[in-house]
Order: structure tokens, then C-alpha cells, then sequence
């Protein structure tokens, strides 16, 4: 129906994302009903989600045509945004940035620049900016799923925590069971992407290679390499995130710090 | 009797309130002191100052006569040994919980001997295989004082260790507080309920708004016409 209304791709576009706002608001309200208020979040997060991705896509155009060098540039300021976006939910927890930065520019970065020096990933920016960028969203995902894990379960059992300080536990021995949940939980959705692949769900990646006229075959090897890449990044991202973490929630005299 | 614990000047100040106010007291030797007071009164922070759960703002606390600040962190809450209010006892099996704290000082490992031993001192012999989670609040909290005493603390700090509990579970903890006291384990217990401070404390300080307003032996300190004014 809207490709009738609207033969120019472009305002197709636009109508297309109006439509499905349309229908991500009516979750929102339904959320409302039941005493949860996120109407007004979903509505900025859809504005600031249309602008930035169309932002980014004149920054492409652009982008693609320069030089090998702006894609490390590119690259990096998405790892920055991760940061601040997934350590946005944990201001409770000191230095969460940080931790955050920190964590998807190595578990992202690390994997990003072994895959693309094994020529598993094609340097050009063509390549190398989407893949990334996956990768790296991830990463962020990821890493807020740990960030906010950690913070529940440590609330939620600061009098264990305190009992095995007293006791003259390290802090890390302390917040261990924490560590050790929020490392599984922060995992679930790369797990169960590698889990479901194929079966429950063709990633776009798949789909537009295989319409670029890709073979089928190889288009399905490739989507498997690219989730199994996004895994080990985000292993790495938690696994990194939650070493670095448990140590930033006590003082110097190992005190519980995080603010309660 | 030689001084264990000296609190000198102990000052807490929490987003510009004053919870512990210039508090100062000496805990002896095999004595147990109670910290009585209505809640709110800071007693519960003024016990976690002690141990270094919490910093003070000023003043300090000497352990047999050395600054605590110059002791390990680790070290200092071995030697100053701490039961919560509520019993948090860690996953798996009773003998696991007392042999928690002593692993943590270079692997030390109990034997089966200790443990029973410990559990004896509590009241609980032959639970060294049991199960945390079948244990009721009175039992937990007795595993709590066990896990305590197994770093063979030179003082036990004691946060209302009842009060979370039920009459039956309350008297059979109050048992072990008698039963270690007689044993001569020198304890600091915080608590409101001036009754049980009364059955359990040789000496006690009475704290209102953080301040310390009288302290001396129990029976002086906790009559009715004090307590009551």
C-alpha cells in the first residue's frame, strides 16, 4: 500500500519508519496501561534513533569515497557512543564510562583487527564500517546487559558481600557470584543468536548478500563467521567489563562504595 | 584487664548529617560491651566504623594498642570479627561457611576437627554437612557466629543478632552469646532491646543521636530509671 502512495523511495522510506514508530508507540501506550512509563522514552529513543541513522548514512556516502583511514576514525567514535550509551543506565556504579570504553574498544577492537589481518573481514570501508559497526553494537549491548546485572546483584546482596568482607575476603572473592551472573546473563542473547541462527532468524546480512548476487551458500557461511564474531567480542567485552568493574565499587580501604 | 579496642573520637558525617558524634570507649578483655540506644540512634554505623566497613570522617580506632589504619583492611577484620543482624550465609554447606574465612587467609584449611569443634561452641553438633539452605533464621545465624569465631577474632562486633529472629531462634542465639562469653570472647553487641543487653552485657554505653551519654558497668548503666529517661 505505501509503495503506491509513495513511488519516491525516499519519502517511502520515511513513511515506512513512520509506520513502524506508529506501532513501537502503541507498545509504549500499552506499557502505559499496566503502570509502566515508557512512552515518553520510546517516542526520543525512535527521533534520536531515525536521526542518527540517517546522519550517519550522509556520512557514509561521503565516508566511502575517502580515504582507508576514516574508517578507524569511524569506528572509533562508534565505540565512544557505545561507551556513553550502555554506561548511561549505570550511574550507580563509579566510573562505568570508563569500564565501559574501555571494554568494547578492546573486545570489539581486538576482534575487529584479528579478523580484518586474516582477511576474514575485507578491509574496505565498504566492509570493514557495517561489519564493525555490528560487531561493536554488540559489544554495547553486551556490556550494559553485564554493567546492569552486576548493579542488581550487587544491591541485592550487599549483606552477603559485606559478611564475606568481614570475614577478611579480597573484594574480588566478594563480588565473585555477582561477576560470575553477570558474565552468563550479559551473554544469553549472543548465545542464543548463534543458537537460533538459520532456524529462527536470517540476519540481513545474509539476505542482502545473497540479493547483491552473492552465492546462497557463501552468504550462509558468512552470516555464521559474522555471528560467531560478534560472540567472541562480546565474551571478551564482559568478560573484560566485569574484571574491570568488580574492583571500581570499593574504596582504597575495601569498603563498599557503590551508592546505595 | 588489658584494652582490646580503644574508639578514639570516632566522628561519622553522611551527606552533612552527623550519625556517629565524637565517640569515644575502651573494650577490655573477655568483656562483653553493649551499645543500647532507640533506633536511628547510630548504632548500628557506629559498629561498622569499628571494622572499617564504613570510614570515619575523624577519629580512630586502636586494636591492642596499634592504629587500625596501620593494619591490612584484610587483617584488621580478621581480628575484628563482625555477625549482621540478619544471617547471610553463603551457598552450600555449613562446614564450607566456616571454613570460608580462614581459606582467605593464605588457605588456611580447618579440620574436620575445628569445624565440629565450632559447631559444638553453637549449639550445633554433627551440622557440618548439612546444607545452608535447610537451616532455619536461628540456626543460619548460629552457622554466622561459628564463621565469625573460626578467624579466631580478638573481638566480635554483635548487630542486633537477634533481631531479625524469633523468640525460640532469638533464645538459642542468646545462648551462644552466654556460652562464648563464658568461653572469654571479647564481643562489642549493638542492640535497642535494653532487656537483653541487661541478661547478656558486663558493661554498656548508652547512645542517643550518635553521641555516647553514659557508659559503666551494666547493671548501672541499664536500670530502669535511666533507660527509661
Amino acid at each position: 500500500m505505501l509503495k503506491q502512495l509513495f513511488p519516491n523511495q525516499v519519502t517511502l522510506g520515511f513513511a515506512q519508519a513512520g509506520v513502524t514508530a506508529v506501532l513501537a508507540m502503541i507498545v509504549g501506550f500499552a506499557a502505559r496501561k499496566r503502570g509502566m512509563h515508557v512512552e515518553l522514552e520510546t517516542l526520543i529513543a525512535l527521533g534520536r534513533g531515525l536521526a542518527q541513522i540517517v546522519a550517519v548514512g550522509f556520512v557514509l556516502v561521503f565516508m566511502l569515497k575517502g580515504p582507508q583511514w576514516t574508517s578507524a576514525v569511524m569506528l572509533s567514535v562508534m565505540v565512544i557512543a557505545a561507551g556513553a550509551t550502555s554506561a548511561r543506565r549505570t550511574k550507580k556504579i563509579p566510573g562505568s564510562l570508563e569500564v565501559s570504553v574501555w571494554s568494547i574498544l578492546i573486545g570489539s577492537g581486538l576482534v575487529i583487527a584479528v579478523m580484518t589481518w586474516a582477511g576474514v573481514i575485507d578491509g574496505a570501508i565498504t566492509s570493514i564500517v557495517p561489519v564493525g559497526s555490528m560487531i561493536i553494537a554488540n559489544a554495547m549491548n553486551t556490556n550494559a546487559l553485564a554493567l546492569d546485572r552486576f548493579r542488581a546483584e550487587v544491591e541485592a546482596h550487599v549483606g552477603e558481600i559485606e559478611s564475606a568482607l568481614t570475614l577478611g575476603a579480597a573484594p574480588d572473592v566478594s563480588v565473585s557470584p555477582a561477576v560470575e551472573k553477570s558474565f552468563s546473563a550479559s551473554l544469553i542473547p549472543a548465545l542464543n543468536n548463534l543458537r537460533s541462527l538459520g532456524l529462527v532468524w536470517i540476519p540481513g546480512l545474509m539476505a542482502g548478500m545473497v540479493l547483491t548476487g552473492s552465492s546462497p551458500l557463501y552468504a550462509a557461511i558468512y552470516q555464521f563467521v559474522v555471528i560467531a564474531m560478534i560472540f567472541a567480542s562480546s565474551g571478551l567485552t564482559s568478560l573484560i567489563c566485569t574484571s574491570l568493574i568488580r574492583r571500581r565499587i570499593f574504596t582504597p580501604a575495601e569498603q563498599l562504595a557503590m551508592a546505595r | 584487664m588489658p584494652i582490646i579496642l580503644q574508639a578514639q573520637q570516632l566522628t561519622r558525617v553522611v551527606k552533612g548529617k552527623t550519625i556517629v558524634n565524637d565517640v569515644s570507649f575502651d573494650v577490655n578483655a573477655s568483656e562483653l560491651l553493649a551499645i543500647v540506644g532507640p533506633s536511628g540512634a547510630g548504632k548500628s554505623s557506629l559498629l561498622r566504623l569499628l571494622n572499617r566497613l564504613d570510614e570515619p570522617t575523624s577519629g580512630t580506632v586502636l586494636i591492642e594498642g596499634k592504629d587500625y589504619r596501620e593494619i591490612s583492611t584484610r587483617q584488621l577484620r580478621r581480628q575484628v570479627g563482625m555477625v549482621m543482624q540478619r544471617p547471610f550465609v553463603f551457598p552450600g554447606t555449613v562446614a564450607e561457611n566456616l571454613r570460608f574465612g580462614p581459606q582467605q587467609q593464605q588457605g588456611r584449611a580447618l579440620s574436620d576437627q575445628e569445624i565440629e569443634q565450632l559447631l559444638r561452641d553453637v549449639g550445633l553438633t554433627g551440622y557440618a554437612a548439612e546444607d545452608v539452605g535447610h537451616l532455619s533464621g536461628g540456626e543460619a545465624q548460629r552457622v554466622c557466629f561459628a564463621r565469625a569465631l573460626a578467624n579466631q577474632p580478638a573481638v566480635l562486633l554483635l548487630d542486633e543478632p537477634t533481631s531479625a529472629l524469633d523468640e525460640a531462634a532469638k533464645l538459642e542465639v542468646e545462648g551462644v552469646i552466654r556460652r562464648i562469653s563464658a568461653q572469654g570472647v571479647t564481643a562489642v553487641m549493638v542492640t535497642h532491646d535494653f532487656r537483653q543487653a541487661r541478661r547478656l552485657a558486663t558493661r554498656a554505653a548508652q547512645l542517643v543521636s550518635g553521641r555516647i551519654v553514659r557508659v559503666g558497668p551494666a547493671s548501672e548503666v541499664l536500670n530502669v530509671e535511666t533507660t527509661l529517661s
